[in-house]
């Protein structure tokens, strides 16, 4: 399968000395919806900015779609859109104009250029708003506009930096779907989020970085699975007084009413409910404590020893 | 990128350069022809006429081209110092850097847009000295090649600027400090035989001299330096930027960490 990406040894040292990289490397496959996670400082950034030639690297090698960026960087160029994590667009051209430029700066002739800026921005519901000056939009449509911007050379990948940072939950949930569309049609897509759900939902593999190395680097199967303990969340029927020793399991009161037991995958509830009732306590209902992936993140981060909790 | 690509990115960045100051009209092109205009008034008219001839002409006649080359300087150079750091500044350069264009067409495409800016000044100050003088252009050649070398020069010496530049106030230092004491001790209201000898071997060391006396020589047919000499100078000077322009780009100073 061809290579969407290939990072190799990849350093970085700033200027005032902070070594934000340390020989990182990974691939990522064509095709795929991958995600780059770690705590702030980390050195997702850095690897972004080095990828999309924002950064220059002091070592290792960047190759996108087989081109290396330093033998070949406009042609590996053109195959790579990026939605930064800040907005960086002209606060006072409109919104039509910012994607027409942008399309104009990769070479697209007008026609096409036309052609693709309505596409986008009808698809990300700004063709209405194309004639507003960008600073008047939305915090959503702004980073709507951004995605429209990374898309108009139509890339063959797709780097997000938390794409969905200080946007409603509508907001996100439509853009997680014109990703996993995006996705479908073939866009390789790297994302960088701190909603760690959002990675769970739409990411099939996942590098974990912490203090400029890669701590993890597997699919997102396989790193779920390494979670060998669920939590359980129980609503009770009546109040409690203090936290039941329930033989076996690990318990903690969330509030007087809700209690949560670590129950080991494999094990069965029947079991677990049989102690309840024993002990006369009932459960009206129950669920999964989700964020999965932020228990396996801190662990992975705090084993590494140097990131910062979130 | 091919040939086709390129030109039509060059194409892009340079109408966008011209559409921003094209759409701030009333910062870009009247402050300068106000300006202009009460410079003709005050030191063509009222002064002028007190000091009779110079090199030939009346001072109205001698100080226009030297008036036309100063706005023409300072509107190209600061259209590319303010457009260039405002893009810094928005962060939207990474829309030009993360794109296939070469770095080439980057400066091109910026000075396009700053020579436009101060060429077109230029054709607005000289209609506007139409109403206190007549132009008699003696050398359209060369007065037109010297408004475009000129124009070129000083966008890239405002790209510099702008490349190096960590604040507005870095793009308003040399303009203020450098370049306005340049173009006022470099002819423009003054012939260089009026000098000492001292201070005219030292004016000699001004590029702009060149520049205003290649000008002058284009419209009235008189100059204080050889006019071959000057151009050449221009030409020079032109090389020496934008290699290191092109340098500063390629190094990614300023703009990538």
């Amino acid at each position: 399968m061809t290579k969407a990406l290939s990072v190799t040894g990849l350093n970085k040292t700033y200027k005032n000395g902070v070594i934000a990289l340390k020989g990182i490397s990974f691939d990522i496959e064509e095709g795929d919806f991958f995600a780059l996670l770690g705590p702030n400082g980390a050195g997702k950034s850095t690897t972004i900015g080095i990828i999309s030639a924002l950064v220059n690297k002091t070592s290792g090698s960047v190759e996108i779609f087989g081109e290396d960026i330093s033998e070949n960087l406009s042609a590996a160029k053109k195959m790579l859109g990026l939605v930064p994590q800040e907005f960086n667009f002209n606060q006072f051209e409109t919104v039509y104009n910012i994607l027409i430029t942008q399309a104009g700066y990769y070479g697209i002739p007008a026609a096409q250029a036309r052609e693709n800026t309505e596409k986008y921005l009808r698809t990300l519901g700004l063709w209405e708003k194309r004639h507003s000056v960008s600073r008047m939009l939305s915090g959503g449509m702004k980073r709507r506009l951004m995605v429209a911007r990374a898309l108009v050379h139509e890339p063959k990948l797709l780097i997000l930096d938390e794409p969905t940072a200080g946007v409603d939950i509508e907001l996100r949930r439509s853009m997680w779907v014109y990703l996993e569309e995006l996705n479908r049609q073939g866009t390789t897509i790297i994302l960088t989020t701190h909603y760690l759900e959002e990675a769970e939902c739409l990411c099939r593999n996942i590098a974990i970085i912490d203090g400029g190395k890669i701590v993890s680097h597997t699919s997102m199967e396989a790193l779920l699975q390494q979670l060998n303990v669920e939590t359980l969340v129980l609503d009770l029927a009546d109040l409690l007084d203090k936290v039941p020793d329930i033989p076996g399991y690990q318990c903690e009161m969330i509030n007087t009413q809700t209690l949560s037991v670590e129950i080991k995958k494999g094990e069965s509830i029947n079991y677990l409910f049989s102690l309840l009732s024993e002990m006369n306590i009932n459960v009206l209902s129950m669920r999964n404590k989700s964020n999965r992936l932020e228990e396996l993140f801190i662990n992975l981060v705090d084993k590494s020893g140097k990131g910062q909790k979130v | 990128m091919s040939w086709v690509e390129t030109w039509i990115a060059l194409r892009t960045l340079s109408y966008k350069e011209v559409r921003r100051f094209m759409r701030i009209w009333v910062q870009t092109l009247l402050p300068p022809a106000i300006t202009m205009t009460l410079y003709f008034i005050i030191f063509g008219n009222l002064i002028g006429a007190r000091i009779g001839e110079m090199g030939g002409y009346d001072y109205m006649q001698y100080v226009v081209p030297g008036l036309i080359m100063m706005s023409i300087i300072t509107n190209s150079y600061a259209n590319v110092a303010s457009s260039f750091y405002s893009h810094k500044f928005q962060h939207c350069i990474e829309e030009i850097l993360v794109s296939p264009m070469p770095n080439y067409v980057v400066l091109l495409g910026f000075v396009i847009g700053g020579a436009t800016r101060g060429i077109l000044v230029g054709v607005i100050v000289s209609l506007l000295s139409l109403f206190f003088t007549q132009l008699h252009v003696q050398h359209i050649g060369v007065t037109i090649l010297v408004v475009f070398l000129t124009a070129i020069l000083f966008s890239i010496a405002g790209f510099i600027n702008a490349v190096f530049a960590n604040k507005f106030d870095d793009i308003a230092i040399i303009p203020t400090f450098i370049l306005t004491p340049l173009t006022y001790l470099g002819g423009v209201f003054y012939s260089m035989d009026l000098l000492p000898d001292f201070w005219r071997m030292v004016s000699m060391a001004n590029p702009i001299v060149y520049m205003v006396n290649a000008f002058r020589y284009g419209i009235l047919g008189v100059s204080d330096v050889d006019v071959f000499f000057s151009i050449a100078m221009i030409v020079f000077f032109v090389i020496i930027f934008a290699s290191y322009a092109l340098w500063l780009l390629n190094r990614g100073v300023g703009i990538r960490e």
